[in-house]
């Protein structure tokens, strides 16, 4: 949910990164958090268990500048991946302006990113948004591993809605920002239609 | 109440500030901020340069909402409120009208049944001018925030420039 104070002049989203376990959304976090200048975005914010898998969230919010006098914030958060976080990733999603999911290319993990969409579909359904009306985009991780399924087959099965969709390297920071790009296009697009 | 996104006109935020900041001198709070349930700040009063609000605010929201699943796996629609104890600080939150959050920062020696009382009075105000905000955004179709698709490109090539 959008919160626009006309008093501040101030814009905030809520951008939420969702993925199987283990896809490299925290690792695109990390690297946001790691490029972007320090003026320009808060602290992260990770509530992670003792193995550095993410329990909760992570979250770190980003000031883009300013629009038509308005100071533009994303709020960007994770959900955990692992199948058992089930609660957790459906409370992460209250308010959500935007959704990125983030598969894992492998192809041992193809069955995962489905199965991760669908579990995204019905968490919306929680809030009454559906994903063809949520502002969505695709990121294919991993590309540089051999194992990959090649882009074709994994927009197939996993890009029915023809979403806008980028390969990328998280951990090498590829692809990372023109993801985050093309959401935040889309989530402002719709606060102006 | 249900909708997708919340406009805070000047003369709300002003009647919403007004409100908890004093709240926040009546009780001698440290910070006193009210949040949205997504977890974004949408007043905050007090020490406020001390405590990083945006992390600050979506903590609060998701220790609100992980209570609140709590809550109904034992039967109860949610907590009303939330108390954390601290050495010298304490925390108290306050739900409102199931989408906001009153979230205090107070020190313990403060009462915490004042602390308690003096909020659910200051829920009662916020409440109104909520309902009144909600209601607005309810009836008003019209878009959130016009901006041309090139204004909006042009604004994120800015920021993404150098950023690959």
């Amino acid at each position: 949910m959008s919160v626009i104070n006309y008093a501040s002049r101030e814009i905030n989203c809520k951008i939420v990164y969702y993925g199987p376990g283990l896809g490299g959304k925290t690792t695109n976090l990390k690297k946001i958090y790691e490029k972007v200048n320090p003026s320009h975005r808060g602290e992260l914010i990770s509530l992670a268990t003792d193995m550095d898998r993410t329990l909760f969230f992570d979250f770190v919010p980003v000031d883009l500048g300013t629009i038509r006098g308005f100071k533009t914030r994303f709020h960007l958060y994770t959900v955990p991946g692992q199948v058992y976080y089930n609660a957790s990733r459906k409370l992460i999603l209250r308010g959500v302006d935007g959704v990125i999911f983030v598969a894992d290319s492998q192809i041992e993990r193809l069955e995962d990113n489905i199965e991760s969409i669908r579990n995204l579909i019905e968490n919306l359904k929680e809030y009454n948004l559906k994903l063809g009306e949520t502002p969505f985009v695709i990121q294919y991780n991993k590309r540089d591993l051999p194992n990959i399924a090649p882009m074709n087959q994994l927009e197939k099965l996993l890009n029915p809605l023809k979403v806008p969709s980028f390969e990328a390297v998280a951990s090498e920071g590829i692809g990372v920002f023109s993801t985050l790009k093309e959401i935040s296009k889309l989530v402002l697009k719709k606060l102006s239609q | 109440m249900s909708y997708e996104h919340i406009d805070i006109l000047e003369e709300d935020f002003w009647v919403l500030k007004n409100i908890t900041s004093t709240f926040q001198k009546t009780i001698d709070a440290r910070v006193v901020v009210l949040i949205d349930r997504s977890g974004q700040p949408i007043v905050s009063c007090g020490e406020t340069e001390n405590i990083d609000i945006l992390a600050f605010s979506s903590l609060v929201a998701a220790d609100y909402a992980a209570t609140s699943h709590l809550a109904g796996l034992i039967g109860e629609n949610a907590f009303a409120t939330l108390h954390h104890q601290g050495m010298e600080n304490n925390i108290f939150i306050q739900i409102i009208e199931d989408k906001f959050i009153l979230a205090i920062i107070f020190k313990s020696h403060t009462p915490l049944g004042r602390v308690k009382v003096e909020a659910l009075r200051t829920k009662e105000n916020l409440s109104e001018i909520f309902i009144k905000i909600t209601k607005k955004i309810e009836e008003d179709k019209t878009a959130a925030f016009p901006t041309e698709d090139v204004e909006i490109d042009n604004f994120l090539e800015d920021f993404f420039e150098d950023l690959h």
